[in-house]
């Protein structure tokens, strides 16, 4: 026991104060694109060419940038010729709906919170079922390490369950491959309503970079609508728990 | 024994060279060199008009050689499984990519739940156009007075990937354990198939996602090897840092995991943090806790500065530090000790027939590591002490994981002190046509194998992964053998597979 309480003591106090401080993020963290057109030369293609899920696109002439789909590689960044495309240090990202990700060089509209009724009912307890579906792990991992001392989810509320009956929600991350298709629609057919439905992860959203496979359906599929996104692959920490504090009510 | 052509570890040869043997001298030369100590590192086939080819690469642990050979066959081959269990999982892959039959095979079943790659039925006679439901195939049953079953998944209780999982008991006792996984399958293997193109570094970080650097790098050597590229010391340098950070930061994770699945809280609160910690270190690297987008065919893609070295050290040194003073609470607690001690046991022998790798087969003294015995880049001059036990328990496979863990921060420490000055990335030629090559290295789960072979303009006709979850998986099971239901978390834990990097 004295043991414990001897590492317990050097261990010390961990958790960050999120969202009260404002965090430390890594030098070379990249976050929300952002660009300037008028350095786009006409007709250059070279950002578009060079992205894994084809998250560009020149529609009439100005470029945009889905979040949903970009897996945040900087590819576009190198391969520009003009230097126009950079990465900011925002990690706020998460969106309300699909098209909010779908930045047009309009000012990025940050995810609002739930309406006066649901928040009623999630704002202070949250308890969400974690669905897997093609995930490659990371996004996995790093929505279990807001379960860890340093971010301490609990305090906020926020718990994952294990079984749906328990659960106000589901948190789904992966492309959704077709083997998980009935598995996670089951799921969420067992949460009882009134329920949210959180999809973290470009693979989530849009399929990131499986999207197109055969054996995936391209993220949460018709049927289960999507409540909040929180883009990225994966997403920072940051980025989720921003999002999921948004989405109550209480960032 | 007749000779074989074979290549080192990152080494790329004509693929005519490779001979092609008829179906009984393929399976002589591979029956009698794994009698003779080597392994199957891939086993894997490749579609040939009418007919499929089948590759074999076998690891010769002594030598530090890939010995190589094929065969080619219509419908069927002769089944390997009963003389050589450590091929029965690649047999079942190729009989459910290509709908051929390893005749004789003992357990026959798909592992994936997708449909044939080539031909109008599956191997298990199915319409290749019908639909396949995952988990949906013959299980083991056990009869008998008091015998049941018990079934869990595909969804866990927690926060990790899907799976399902069937005991088969008598009361607590687990007569056998029978995992099925392929819920995850996203395609990723066929998806190569024509790059490389922009997407194909992307999929091989996503392979398993908590081997990023571990897969990027397996990628990027048969890609050097292809290109007869070679990357400067200080990007090989890079690489084996980063390699190292993902191996303390999955190791720091599982011992965490342990101690929560004996409910031992200290440990495991402490470790989950301490994993972030090493996780945020790589980003210190590369901006991504994960390592994305670090390692590239040619280098690394950013340099380390002095100031991100310093820091690295530092970070090292302190989480390091923390990760003794938690992993000591357990090796000092008699209750975790008596869960650990003599749980989920897997002998040398078993573990050898098995084909195991990584920390599971060092825990169960099988003295096997890529990076001493394969190395490359930055091993071949900095070697790493490996790590064996004896037990092969839950308790030798968390001792190798604090061992390595050790030993991997004296790695990063005297690698960053003597990193070399130099620029980080080479520009890369196209792939040589018609080619073959293999990679190993040795990720935090154990032996990665990663082969190519390119067709008459440079583009990729078959690449095979095999991550280190491909060979363990098995040996859980057998872990389980005679143990407690309320084991198996444990156990599933001191493995701590991927199903994602197994499902591709
Ligand atoms: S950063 Fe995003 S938009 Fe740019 S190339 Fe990568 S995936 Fe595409
Ligand atoms: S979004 Fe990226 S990190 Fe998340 S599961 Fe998909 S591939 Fe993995």
């Amino acid at each position: 026991m004295l043991r414990i309480l001897q590492a317990r003591l050097k261990q010390g106090y961990r958790t960050i104060r999120y969202p009260c401080e404002s965090p430390t993020l890594p030098t070379l963290y990249c976050g929300k694109p952002e660009w300037e057109a008028a350095k786009c030369t006409e007709g250059c293609r070279a950002c578009i060419d060079s992205c894994p899920t084809g998250a560009l696109s020149k529609a009439s002439g100005a470029l945009t940038i889905d979040m949903g789909r970009c897996l945040f590689c900087t590819g576009c960044m190198d391969n520009c010729p003009a230097g126009a495309i950079s990465f900011s240090r925002e990690h706020r990202l998460a969106a309300r709906t699909r098209e909010g990700l779908v930045l047009d060089g309009r000012a990025f509209q940050l995810a609002g919170a739930l309406d006066e009724q649901m928040r009623r009912l999630f704002g202070r307890s949250l308890k969400l079922r974690q669905v897997s579906a093609g995930g490659c792990n990371a996004c996995e991992a790093d929505i279990n390490v807001l379960n860890t001392l340093a971010f301490d989810l609990g305090r906020f509320g926020i718990q994952f369950v294990a079984s749906p009956r328990h659960a106000d929600g589901l948190l789904v991350t992966g492309p959704v491959t077709k083997n998980m298709e009935l598995a996670l629609r089951k799921t969420y057919e067992a949460t009882p309503a009134p329920k949210l439905v959180i999809a973290v992860g470009a693979c989530a959203i849009s399929g990131g970079v499986f999207a197109g496979h055969d054996e995936v359906l391209d993220g949460v599929p018709t049927g289960i609508p999507v409540d909040l996104f929180v883009p990225g692959c994966p997403p920072h920490p940051l980025t989720i728990l921003d999002g999921l504090l948004r989405l109550l009510g209480r960032a | 024994m007749r000779e074989l052509p074979h290549v080192r570890n990152g080494q790329a040869l004509p693929f005519g060279e490779v001979p092609e043997l008829m179906g009984r001298e393929f399976r002589h030369a591979i029956t009698e060199r794994v009698h003779a100590g080597r392994r199957v590192s891939a086993l894997f086939g490749i579609p040939d008009g009418d007919r499929v080819m089948l590759v074999a690469v076998l690891a010769s642990d002594q030598q530090g050689l890939l010995e190589l050979c094929r065969t080619s066959m219509e419908n069927g081959f002769f089944s390997l499984t009963s003389e050589i269990p450590q091929v029965h999982w690649f047999e079942r892959e190729i009989a459910e990519q290509y709908g051929v039959v390893p005749e004789g095979h003992p357990w026959l079943k798909p592992i994936r739940f997708h449909g044939p790659y080539r031909g109008e039925r599956d191997a298990w006679g199915r319409d290749a156009r019908q639909a396949i439901e995952p988990g949906v195939a013959d299980y083991f049953g056990v009869e008998g007075e008091e015998v049941h079953e018990v079934a869990v998944g595909p969804v866990h209780a927690g926060i990790i990937e899907p799976g399902h999982f069937r005991f088969q008991c008598h009361g607590e006792r687990v007569f056998h354990l029978e995992i099925e996984l392929g819920y995850q399958h996203r395609g990723i293997e066929r998806a190569l198939v024509g790059g490389p193109n922009p997407r194909t570094a992307h999929f091989m970080e996503t392979l398993a996602g908590d081997t990023s650097i571990g897969h990027a790098t397996a990628y990027a050597l048969v890609m050097e090897a292809l290109t007869g590229t070679t990357p400067s010391p200080r990007a090989q340098g890079i690489r084996a840092i980063a390699l190292e950070l993902e191996r303390l930061a999955n190791h720091a994770g599982d011992l965490g995991a342990l101690a929560n699945d004996v409910g031992f809280l200290p440990t495991a609160s402490y470790c989950g943090r301490l994993r972030g910690d090493f996780l945020n270190t790589t980003a210190v690297l590369c901006g991504n806790r994960f390592g994305r987008n670090l390692v590239r065919p040619g280098g690394v893609r950013f340099d380390l500065s002095s100031e991100a070295a310093a820091d690295i050290v530092a970070r090292v040194r302190e989480t390091l530090a923390d990760v003794k003073n938690a992993a000591d609470l357990l090796w000092q607690s008699p209750s975790v000790l008596a869960r650990f001690e003599g749980t989920g046991a897997v002998s040398r022998e078993d573990a050898l027939r098995l084909g195991l790798v990584g920390p599971a087969a060092r825990a169960s003294g099988v003295e096997r590591d890529v990076r001493s015995d394969f190395p490359w880049g930055a091993y071949q001059m900095h070697p790493v002490p490996s790590v064996t036990l004896r037990t092969g328990d839950v308790y030798a496979r968390a001792c190798v994981r604090w061992f390595e863990s050790r030993n991997s921060a004296a790695f990063i420490e005297e690698e960053i002190a003597t990193l070399p000055a130099g620029s980080v990335c080479e520009a890369t030629a196209p792939a040589a046509a018609g080619h073959l090559a293999a990679a190993l290295v040795e990720g935090w789960r154990g032996e990665i194998c990663h082969v190519a072979l390119t067709d008459e303009r440079g583009r990729f006709r078959r690449y095979k992964v095999v991550d280190a979850s491909f060979h363990n998986w098995f040996g859980l099971a057998i872990a389980l053998r005679d143990q407690q239901v309320s084991d198996f978390p444990l156990c599933n834990k001191s493995f701590n597979l991927s199903y994602c990097g197994h499902d591709l």
